[in-house]
């Protein structure tokens, strides 16, 4: 129940890009087609993943015991980079299909705001599912990076579908572009104020 | 000397991250809730624009070009750690508004953007003006863009309430959906400035 909770908050009601405004450059940079979104999309969900498994063992197996807290964001971003790297070679050698499929978006990867705000969050921030409010631990972690990601895919592909519409659209000269996807992402944004309360 | 200016100007205006290169969206939208919240994240990213260029430029004969993006982004991130420790010592409230954007600056594209683009390439004190106006000219939008969604949202300006206590203002504009729409029109209105000049 507790799992379903993390899931539900972190697709619907906390939305990563709607309500806490990570990742917002991949968002609008890699929008404009669907088949580009669901590419990016499925990369996030790989590598915040991993990434926020890596960096919450870490932190309480090496920050902590050797309190050197202070180095998290020089640490949290060198696994990040490192891991996105990794990824990149795994995948080369092992599947060459899903590499070309997902291998342009994974550089991308290391400089969204998303997959390193998540990890930080998830070691900072007190959450309350189900109790008292606590840090969340290992199991809550990875379900609530893999939600996130979920969250973001989820955005970044339904934004994409309603871009394609607009690109044929005669807006005003200077609203072409990125103003009416603004725009329109602020009117997507209040449709997800709609689930806040749900859980 | 009229290089120099130039250098430093540009920012502001010409090739301005936010309105123009549409460059470090996240804390722009999240953190201008207020004019004081803009202008203290657009200082904050200043400062280590302006050093982590500085750094870079005295660094770039020593760094192999190869490994250069891991060395730009562990000298970024020092100066982040530098910033965090300090806004959490002297302006802690601000430090727990900003909350988890004052680290996200390691991954603000501006800051990476310029090393790359900038610092790698030229001398220390070009490099020192061009951190400064970019992050001026960062400060600036997101002054502005505080500034408009403050009034319209809680009416007031800087903290300073001008509207009658009762009067009702449009909340959206404080709220996550507002950010959106406020900085859609903002860069409209520069896309249609420039198109008309």
């Amino acid at each position: 129940m507790k799992y379903i909770i993390i899931i539900l908050s972190t697709i619907l009601v906390n939305n990563v890009i709607f309500a806490q405004f990570l990742g917002i450059c991949p968002f609008i940079g890699t929008s404009k087609k669907t088949s580009t979104a669901i590419g990016m999309g499925a990369a996030v969900i790989f590598v915040m993943t991993l990434a926020t498994l890596v960096t919450w063992l870490t932190q309480y197996y090496i920050l902590k015991p050797l309190k050197i807290e202070f180095l998290q964001t020089i640490a949290f971003i060198l696994i990040i980079a490192a891991l996105v790297q990794m990824v990149e070679i795994i995948l080369k050698k092992i599947s060459p299909s899903l590499y070309t499929a997902l291998g342009v978006f994974l550089p991308l990867i290391t400089t969204n705001c998303a997959v390193l705000g998540v990890a930080i969050t998830v070691v900072t921030k007190e959450f309350s599912y189900g109790g008292a409010s606590r840090i969340l631990n290992l199991g809550e972690s990875v379900v609530y990076a893999a939600g996130t990601a979920f969250g973001f895919a989820l955005a970044l592909i339904i934004f994409a579908g309603i871009r394609e519409h607009i690109e044929l659209m005669e807006a005003p000269k200077g609203m072409r572009g990125v103003p009416i996807a603004l725009i329109t992402a602020g009117i997507l944004a209040l449709a997800f104020m709609g689930f806040t309360g749900i859980v | 000397m009229n290089n120099n200016l130039k250098t430093f100007t540009k920012g502001f205006i010409k090739e301005n991250p936010i309105l123009v290169l549409l460059l470090g969206c996240c804390p722009t939208l999240a953190t201008t809730t207020s004019a004081i919240n803009g202008m203290s994240m657009g200082l904050a990213t200043t400062f280590v624009l302006i050093m982590s260029n500085l750094s870079i430029s005295l660094l770039k004969n020593f760094i192999p070009d190869k490994v250069r993006i891991p060395c730009f982004i562990v000298v970024i991130a020092s100066f982040v750690t530098v910033v965090q420790l300090v806004m959490q010592a002297y302006v802690p409230d601000i430090y727990e508004t900003l909350g988890l954007f004052i680290p996200l600056i390691v991954v603000n594209c501006i800051v990476l953007g310029r090393a790359e683009a900038f610092a790698s390439k030229n001398s220390v004190w070009p490099s020192i003006l061009d951190g400064a106006g970019m992050g001026l000219g960062f400060t600036a939008s997101l002054t502005v863009l505080g500034c408009l969604r403050e009034i319209l949202g809680s009416g007031s300006i800087f903290g300073w309430r001008f509207l009658p206590e009762d009067t009702d203002t449009i909340l959206v504009f404080v709220l996550a959906p507002g950010a959106f729409i406020a900085l859609g029109y903002v860069i409209a209105i520069v896309n249609h400035l420039k198109k008309s000049k």
